[in-house]
């Protein structure tokens, strides 16, 4: 027998599995069970988009693109983050499209981190940042954002976070899990901290048109002094419900990204051809189709929200993402407690906060990308659970 | 366009409680809202949406195209009149095109809307031509998909 240990890598080895994989395997197996739990839009792409995929498709546009991107989707990009945000990038030096947003996220650890480097994490937050820092040979420094400031980075707490090594922050909002964001002045106060400690920014913006209340995402690049330490980073899963297509993007100061398209150019080559065909259509003609999903998804985190706030388990206003964090430390029990009985009892999953860090504890991530039929039964049925809870002993919460 | 009217054509059966949450309005507004569009008649009324393929003893339904010469002093109107005071008339929709109406027309067999197109509408005054199209299948009625095929959830992915 081959001893494989003496073959694999150690550090990926010590890298933790992700933490859910248990209630996976319980709501596979169960039948009726009706999930909260995705991470993902539950709109399929617009057809238009599907349709310019197909159409190339059709064409024979079947090779490879040029490494960075399509020059068209690299102008659409650059077009898009102007027309959206205010920011000014040159499209054949400053982006780089890639598999997903994860590629990107991965590609600039690797470009930025080195050995021993301290990269500041705030959590919750979502889980490859971590590994990928880890893999990349940087130390995290987690940061635990907290319920009374709606989540949000506070710059005392980064400050205090920030060492002689401190390389980098990453920036994760709008927030998944949480459904936080972080407004114009939030990002001032952050940028202060990060220019006076020469440190760079990861923003990962992939929820950036999901933002709710009028309130639009600003991005900490367009914030004086940070365009030149930012590296932003996005992608058309959650804005075009593209999610299948894997297609993200970065841009950046060019001597960053440049070595960034390196990277991928040796391990990736390019991002799919037929995607990128489909991303030019969502970024030339997907506004409408932008706005239509985010009202709807609107209405349904109202209607969350409500719902949980009315049931006792309180919940923060989320602006962003489609996630509600309810805190369930009124029940008495533990995130994992709390989501095993509720999927044991009544068959509805969501996910334990601390799948997404420690701090996540006595908190719920709930997803309300589903449609409202969907939602309404879950909600019943989460209401009924806490219902029969109560008759039991119930303990004071803290939030 | 109006969101709550928009929310009640998904589903009428939302509570005041729930669409003032969704809306993000006092459910005193919302009530108020509804009773205005009751009263000014901008709600017709709240109807089941039925899948009667699954249903014993179900209906026939018929799309009738209609040619007819509009009257003088009245135009279509009283044409679209006459064709709505019959009860098999689900539907009368104007149209724009090779012909003027498109009914609706329900029976209890294709035989029965056969006979009612032949010998009720067809003899109608100023009616030229009648064209009959059985529905076979319904696949989705008004925005509500009736068949199965939409009810699996393939996303795999939690976090």
């Amino acid at each position: 027998m081959i001893d494989y240990n003496r073959y694999l890598n150690s550090s990926i080895r010590s890298l933790s599995p992700s933490g859910i994989r248990k209630f996976f395997d319980i709501a596979n197996e169960m039948e009726n069970v009706i999930s909260l739990s995705i991470g993902e839009p539950d709109f399929q792409t617009p057809w238009h988009i599907r349709d310019e995929g197909i159409r190339s498709l059709e064409k024979g546009k079947t090779w490879y693109s040029p490494n960075r991107g399509f020059a068209d989707l690299l102008k659409e990009i650059t077009n898009y983050y102007e027309r959206r945000f205010s920011l000014t990038y040159n499209p054949s030096e400053q982006t780089l499209v890639t598999v997903g947003g994860s590629e990107a996220i991965d590609l600039a650890f690797r470009t930025l981190v080195e050995e021993g480097d301290e990269v500041i994490i705030p959590q919750p937050a979502f889980v490859c940042y971590n590994p990928l820092c880890v893999m990349a040979g940087g130390v995290p420094v987690n940061i635990n954002t907290k319920n009374e400031d709606k989540f949000r980075l506070k710059a005392a707490d980064l400050e205090a976070a920030i060492t002689p090594k401190t390389k980098m922050l990453v920036l994760p909002f709008p927030n998944n899990p949480t459904g936080a964001i972080m407004e114009r002045r939030d990002l001032e106060e952050i940028a202060e901290v990060v220019k006076r400690h020469d440190l760079m920014v990861l923003s990962d913006e992939i929820y950036c048109e999901l933002t709710y209340g009028g309130r639009n995402h600003v991005s900490i690049a367009s914030i004086d002094g940070m365009y030149e330490r930012t590296v932003v980073i996005n992608g058309f899963s959650k804005s075009y419900a593209m999610t299948g297509w894997r297609l993200g993007y970065a841009l950046g100061p060019a001597p960053i990204i440049s070595q960034m398209t390196k990277l991928h150019q040796y391990g990736i080559m390019s991002a799919p051809t037929t995607a990128q065909y489909a991303a030019i259509e969502a970024l030339k003609n997907g506004d409408r189709d932008v706005k239509r999903m985010r009202d709807e998804y609107d209405m349904r985190r109202r209607l969350v929200v409500d719902s949980f706030n009315d049931m006792g388990l309180t919940c923060f206003e989320p602006l962003g993402a489609f996630y509600v964090f309810p805190c369930i430390q009124s029940t008495g029990l533990s995130s994992e407690e709390f989501c095993t009985r509720l999927i044991m009892e009544k068959h509805v999953a969501v996910v334990p906060g601390t799948a997404f860090g420690d701090c996540g504890e006595g908190f719920v991530r709930v997803s309300y990308s589903y449609s409202l039929k969907h939602l309404q039964v879950a909600l019943a049925r989460i209401r009924e659970f806490l219902g029969e809870l109560n008759h039991g002993s119930q303990a004071e919460g803290a939030c | 366009m109006d969101k709550l009217l928009n929310l009640l054509c998904t589903n009428s059966q939302f509570s005041v409680a729930e669409l003032s949450a969704m809306l993000g309005e006092p459910e005193d507004y919302i009530k108020a809202q509804i009773k205005e569009y009751e009263a000014k008649g901008i709600i017709k009324g709240y109807q089941a949406v039925v899948n009667w393929e699954d249903v014993e003893d179900s209906y026939v339904e018929a799309l009738i195209e209609l040619k007819v010469t509009p009257k003088k002093e009245t135009g279509f109107d009283e044409m679209a009149q006459m064709c709505m005071a019959f009860d098999e008339v689900e539907s009368v929709y104007l149209m724009a095109g090779v012909y003027d109406f498109a009914l609706i027309v329900r029976g209890e067999t294709m035989q029965d809307i056969a006979m009612f197109v032949a010998k009720k509408l067809s003899t109608i005054d100023g009616v030229l031509s009648t064209g009959t199209h059985f529905i076979m299948r319904r696949y989705k009625d008004r925005g509500m998909n009736l068949t199965d095929t939409d009810s699996k959830d393939e996303r795999s992915l939690i976090l």
